[in-house]
């Protein structure tokens, strides 16, 4: 399996500051990726429908303004779609007592102000050779 | 004689020990312009000052500037329930505030009540109000007739509605309101803060103009427009660009008022500003004064305003949070003291500082003391403020005010030649220029040609984290909030709340009558902001923001 890993960068919930989203958009797409870009506020459905439409390997969702909260309905639909395989990542601004509350829910990774695009794309590559292995 | 030869003694110097000449060692900033290591009379010679208070207005757009009146220290405040907000600024009424700023919760912003949303995401970021009660309860007591009144109000001003309202259920005539519709400027919503971006570009067009309109006639103390480059800026446009833009918008809604037979002087006075400020000191000093040149030559020479009010470029400022960094976040401290500092010294009539931990959550109670305090401090104890435009006459600073004037005309001239503003922002040539700055932005940091200090250089082991406590919204409130909401709707009177939805939907269409008097009566007669907005959107489209 050497197509290029598909990746959908989103933002889900009421905010629309999306200069984080874009940039990392553009390195993924930079870096060889297969980059699908939405508009903010894409509903849980919507997120869900795109990713099994477009097959995508990876869901990145960028969240400045507490949108977060939502992302464990998010999981919950995907693994009510039976789409659990897909690797779901946050990158935003994520208070402490939530990471957990993400990660519990099978968030696979979370990036934070100030991470370099280099090791974003390096955190992403890495996540699906894990994947290949696993299976 | 002697001089031209020291000049070029030093030229020598330079050029001996860095191995370059002087004019070739340069450095760009934020904007791209190229910075030399010395500036000396010949980089100013042509421009003619003139005094503040006087055209150009370069110097600061009244003539006592901060010996006449200190700029207001204006920090933006949302509380998590109406009752919270009422009682926190009363506390500062008392506390000496003469100033109130109102920001709405996150799903104000969509356009959508509390029951509109999932029930997680409401009180998000701010304070929620959907009917006249909830901003009854957040104005209660407080004496709108003595404050100004900011309020963070996107297209559809149901913020202003209802605060009118109250005006009226009080007696108070709608001539003592005083204050800004600090989100008016949709453009700046539909190319980067999509959050308040809720109705069509021409739907917000015909929305604000019939706003404009209704302002001039009888909110003779309020300014209907506040012109948002902080939007841009944070969306990674460069200062030049953020000046630009926002130019570019203002000569728009001038342009679309004048259409409606206003003459110039009649409303340009209300027009106002709203800029980030990086850490970029010359440069964003630079841009103001830049900014204020600009916008006076527009009015006098392309609009043939007369009133010296219309041609004052009057600006509020607010520190990046784009800039501040999760890591090591005492370091943003001093950030922000220099941003403020930039605001300070460009001239600015109000300021807010962020908070140190802004890249971190909400901001806990120490950290937004300190971000005032830093006024404060320089305010009072750092005699920043006790000269006029002090950096005015620096060969450098003016010659940069120059370079930066020069490059924003550049822009506006093209954005003139595409047709106007709203023409450069439904082809996208806005959004792409601000996109690939960002881009630029962040590759530079990440090759370390931009360098942040403890993210790219100087980082220390940060294994403890240092992230605050966050203060979530309780459950209860929410609660609270959504059943107070489902008790308004079934005591109202459904028949009236028809009828003023219906005469809101016919103001869309008939140009006899105006789109936010009818939002005032439909809140007057119980409509919720949601409603309003809705009822906005179904005639006059919903909100996409054109990504590029």
């Amino acid at each position: 399996m050497n197509r290029p890993i598909k990746i959908l960068v989103t933002k889900i919930g009421l905010d629309g500051h999306d200069r984080g989203a874009r940039v990392v958009a553009s390195a993924f797409r930079e870096a060889g990726m297969e980059v699908i870009y939405t508009s903010p506020w894409q509903r849980i459905e919507d997120v869900v429908s795109i990713s099994l439409q477009e097959d995508v390997d990876i869901i990145a969702i960028s969240s400045l303004a507490y949108d977060h909260l939502i992302i464990p309905k998010l999981m919950n639909a995907l693994v009510e779609e039976e789409l659990d395989d897909k690797k779901v990542i946050v990158g935003g601004i994520i208070p402490k007592e939530d990471e957990e509350i993400l990660l519990t829910a099978g968030v696979a990774k979370i990036f934070h102000p100030g991470e370099s695009l280099d090791s974003i794309i390096e955190s992403v590559e890495r996540l699906m050779e894990n994947q290949k292995e696993m299976r | 004689m002697e001089k031209i030869n020291q000049y070029q003694k030093w030229k020598d110097d330079y050029e001996r020990v860095r191995g370059v000449s002087s004019e070739e060692d340069l450095k760009y900033n934020l904007s791209g312009i190229p910075v030399k290591p010395l500036y000396t009379a010949q980089d100013f010679q042509n421009q003619s000052l003139s005094y503040p208070g006087l055209y150009p207005y370069t110097r600061g757009i009244y003539p006592t500037m901060y010996r006449g009146r200190g700029w207001s220290r204006r920090q933006l405040i949302g509380l998590d329930t109406p009752e919270r907000f009422n009682e926190r600024q009363r506390e500062m009424i008392k506390a000496g505030s003469n100033a109130v700023s109102l920001i709405f919760c996150n799903s104000f912003y969509r356009g959508y009540d509390a029951d509109m949303v999932d029930p997680l995401l409401v009180g998000t970021c701010g304070t929620p109000i959907n009917t006249i009660e909830d901003m009854e309860i957040a104005f209660d007591q407080i004496p709108i007739d003595q404050i100004s009144i900011g309020l963070n109000d996107p297209i559809g001003f149901t913020g202003l509605a209802m605060l009118l309202v109250i005006a009226k259920r009080r007696g108070i005539p709608f001539s003592k309101i005083t204050g800004t519709s600090n989100q008016s400027d949709f453009i700046s919503h539909f190319v980067a803060n999509h959050m308040f971006y809720r109705l069509s570009l021409d739907g917000s067009l015909k929305v604000l103009l019939d706003h404009i309109e209704y302002t001039n006639k009888h909110l003779p103390n309020w300014n209907p427009v506040s012109i948002v480059g902080q939007h841009m800026q944070q969306a990674g446009a460069t200062p030049v660009q953020a000046l630009a833009f926002t130019i570019s918008s203002g000569i728009t809604y001038i342009e679309e008022t004048l259409k409606r037979g206003f003459p110039i002087d009649s409303f340009a006075p209300r027009f106002t500003f709203f800029y980030d400020i990086s850490i970029s000191l010359f440069e964003e000093i630079a841009k103001f004064r830049a900014g204020r040149r600009i916008w006076a030559k527009l009015l006098k020479e392309r609009f043939g305003a007369v009133d010296q009010r219309s041609m004052r470029f009057k600006f509020h400022g607010q520190t990046s949070g784009a800039e501040l960094t999760r890591q090591q976040p005492l370091n943003n401290i001093v950030r922000i003291t220099v941003q403020a500092m930039a605001g300070i010294l460009g001239g600015a009539q109000s300021l807010h500082t962020d908070s140190y931990d802004e890249a971190l959550g909400t901001p806990i109670e120490e950290a937004a003391r300190i971000a005032i305090n830093t006024q404060n401090i320089l305010a009072e104890e750092s005699g920043i403020a006790d000269v006029i435009d002090p950096l005015g006459g620096s060969y450098y600073v003016e010659k940069l005010t120059d370079d930066m004037e020069e490059k924003a005309w550049e822009y506006i001239n093209k954005i003139d030649e595409m047709g106007g503003m709203m023409e450069a922002v439904r082809n996208g040539f806005v959004q792409k220029e601000i996109g690939e700055s960002a881009d630029k932005y962040q590759r530079a940091v990440d090759r370390k040609e931009k360098i942040i200090v403890g993210v790219n250089k100087y980082q220390i082991d940060e294994s403890e984290d240092k992230r605050p406590p966050v203060t979530r919204v309780a459950p209860e409130l929410v609660d609270n909030h959504l059943r107070r909401l489902e008790k308004y709707k079934k005591n109202r009177d459904q028949h009236r709340v028809e009828q003023a939805l219906a005469r809101l939907r016919e103001a869309t269409k008939d140009n006899s009558l105006n789109i936010f008097e009818e939002t005032i009566s439909a809140i007057e007669a119980g409509c919720t902001h949601g409603e309003v907005i809705k009822e906005l959107r179904d005639q006059l489209g919903f909100g996409y923001p054109n990504i590029v």
